[in-house]
């Protein structure tokens, strides 16, 4: 008995709030937020993206996505364009990993041609949106160190607010102030600072439902870009887990027929 | 209210494709374009015109079913040109059905094949034949029928090939401009294989990824696709002659931080005297340039043929330089520009390549070919008066 109380107190120790330092709690915020997540396999899902200027001109494209569960590292990640019609078909394969830059290929139909495009640049804008390549690639806890900052009631939601910065030299952000609520771990909130410190963007998820009992995802993804006045709306819709997709579903033979 | 309805729909459809239920799922895209073309230059033949209207359509339908394993692809291609009549074409792209399994593809029909890492030139690419009506850029193929069988392992991917039929290239006519001084006469084309065109070509390519590596190497047996041109009895014409040839490839790309490496190599036997030709460079991208969300992308490249002033070929000893430039806005707004320069003669073909979308469905194309400084031996001389400005707008569905 004493044996597994001392067990118990080992498990529930990192989320102890007392004798952590503020980037022990941090850490162990987000090792709790993705082990919450763990175990779904994989997961196909429809995304509707509504890019809008600052005039409120909008631009809509669809996609298809589909992600594989990588034990021991990042996911894989195969998107498909529909909308637009002129890239339609266009693909791209993306392998995360837990540190150093992704693996990522892009399939251009008209050409047929596969291509490994430079992953480094992950600040770079994901098809014309306010989602940069390291917004929408896999999170990984590795990725980031973290500092928590304090506890706030979200939209509601009684929630950690924590900060991370990016371990990659590469990406285009000093830090990130994120809202994770404390009853389910989601991430409600992402403010992302440019490298000279200056908010850039904020992100806000909307909708959250729960799938397989444990796995949250939001029906909206809002990304505004105070520096612009530009923003970027995800909709997702038709979530579906454990599919049965497998790593050679993820190659880059499977890119070329993904359309 | 109607746009939303549209999408929604839309989005209904497309889940489909991922079901796993085991009916199937039918989609009808494609392209209809309108393209001027115009020459600045008079051309040397009075035939030649200065201005040519083309338009031309690509509708493409797919029938997937089995969760998408099993598919039919049909795409059809027709293009009208105003003036020259080889320019006016029909070709089927594809026509294929494709089957995949656990860890194996099988691809049967008609079909293109892309091989290859480099931007100046696609030396490795052999599978398809080039439409040269359609560019000079040898981007277009004629769809080339096969069997196609993909084995996908811890070890690689290695793709076999089987291809009957060959497909001869296809050049401007003598109405068209970007042709060569004397007119190709096809009907005369000159086969070293005793069957013609019924030659049975095979081909296979391993291609593996290393971390930052990725590796290709092609072999290649069969009825070359680039012919040699030799002038008729006459000397009247240029008579196409289709060599039997041997051709190993390599192709290597290393993603680097933000460079991409990149690598390719031939050697062929059977089309004269064996060769070597290599292309290799680097492209270089910095994100978000000056401030703005703009990539941009430095490119050099260095082209080589061992058969030199004998290749057939312009780029034997040239340099490439470009510049890649996308602006990342909802219209992805992009633009290349290049230019190769022969490192003897200084003779320099140049290229700019610019598109914008225009609403949801419409796309604004430019495209800029211009030819300097080729002397009489280049392969480039016979189109130093074509340099040319060519206009697009296409509709996508």
């Amino acid at each position: 008995m004493k044996k597994t109380l001392l067990l118990l107190t080992l498990c529930l120790w990192p989320l102890s709030a007392s004798a952590q330092s503020p980037e022990e709690k941090g850490l162990a915020i987000a090792v709790e937020a993705d082990r919450r997540d763990a175990g779904f396999k994989d997961n196909l899902a429809d995304m509707v993206m509504i890019l809008k200027n600052k005039h409120g001109e909008e631009s809509t494209r669809l996609l298809r996505v589909a992600i594989l569960e990588v034990n021991g590292d990042g996911d894989k990640s195969l998107s498909v364009f529909d909308e637009p019609r002129d890239v339609n078909g266009t693909a791209l394969l993306s392998f995360s990993h837990k540190s150093g830059t992704d693996d990522q290929w892009l399939y251009l139909p008209a050409l047929k041609r596969v291509k490994r495009i430079a992953s480094a640049d992950k600040s770079g804008a994901f098809m014309g949106s306010e989602f940069a390549y390291e917004d929408i690639s896999s999170q990984e806890v590795e990725k980031y160190t973290y500092k928590y900052l304090r506890d706030e009631i979200h939209d509601g939601h009684n929630s950690f607010v924590i900060e991370r910065y990016p371990v990659d030299k590469y990406s285009g952000y000093k830090r990130q102030v994120v809202w994770i609520d404390k009853a389910e771990y989601r991430t409600l909130k992402i403010d992302y600072y440019d490298r000279k410190d200056s908010l850039l963007k904020t992100f806000t998820a909307r909708g959250y439902r729960e799938y397989l009992s444990s796995h949250w995802r939001p029906a909206e993804m809002m990304m505004v870009n105070h520096q612009t006045g530009k923003s970027t709306l995800l909709k997702w819709s038709n979530y579906r887990f454990r599919t049965g997709l497998k790593e050679t579903d993820f190659t880059q033979e499977s890119l070329k027929r993904a359309q | 209210m109607k746009s939303h309805l549209f999408l929604l729909l839309r989005v209904a459809a497309l889940s489909l494709s991922w079901a796993p239920a085991a009916q199937g799922q039918g989609e009808l895209s494609g392209q209809a374009a309108v393209e001027w073309r115009i020459f600045p230059r008079q051309a040397q033949s009075p035939e030649q015109q200065r201005s040519y209207l083309s338009v031309a359509v690509q509708p493409e339908y797919r029938y997937k079913w089995e969760n998408g394993k099993q598919s039919f692809t049909f795409a059809p291609f027709a293009r009208l040109d105003q003036h020259d009549s080889e320019r006016t074409h029909f070709d089927i792209r594809e026509l294929t059905w494709l089957k995949a399994g656990e860890g194996w593809e099988l691809r049967l029909g008609i079909r293109k094949v892309f091989w290859g890492v480099t931007e100046s030139q696609h030396l490795v690419d052999i599978i398809n034949q080039s439409d040269l009506v359609e560019n000079l850029d040898g981007e277009d193929k004629l769809g080339q029928p096969m069997v196609n069988l993909a084995l996908i392992r811890r070890w690689g991917t290695l793709d076999l090939f089987v291809l009957p039929g060959f497909r001869e290239r296809k050049f401007p006519g003598h109405k068209g401009r970007l042709r060569t001084a004397l007119p190709m006469d096809n009907n005369q084309a000159v086969y070293e294989s005793r069957r013609g065109r019924g030659h049975m070509d095979w081909a296979a390519r391993w291609s593996r990824t290393f971390g930052e590596w990725d590796v290709g190497l092609s072999h290649f047996y069969g009825t070359s696709r680039e012919p040699r041109l030799l002038p008729d009895v006459g000397g009247k014409a240029l008579i196409p002659h289709y060599d039997l040839i041997h051709q190993t490839g390599l192709d290597a790309q290393w993603t680097k931080g933000k460079w991409l490496w990149k690598l390719e190599a031939i050697r062929r036997f059977g089309q004269g005297a064996s060769f070597t030709a290599v292309t290799g460079g680097f492209e270089y991208t910095l994100s978000n340039f000056g401030g703005s969300r703009a990539d941009v992308g430095l490119i050099a490249e260095y082209l080589y043929d061992q058969r030199g002033n004998k290749a057939t070929t312009p780029f034997q000893d040239d340099f490439m330089a470009g510049m890649r430039l996308a602006l990342n806005d909802a219209q992805s707004s992009e633009a290349l520009f290049g230019v190769i320069v022969d490192r003897r003669t200084g003779a320099s073909f140049l290229n700019l390549e610019a598109s914008r979308r225009l609403g949801s469905r419409w796309k604004f194309s430019l495209e800029s070919r211009g030819f300097a400084g080729a002397r009489q031996s280049d392969p480039l001389f016979g189109l130093r008066r074509d340099s040319y400005l060519q206009l697009e707008i296409a509709v996508y569905f």
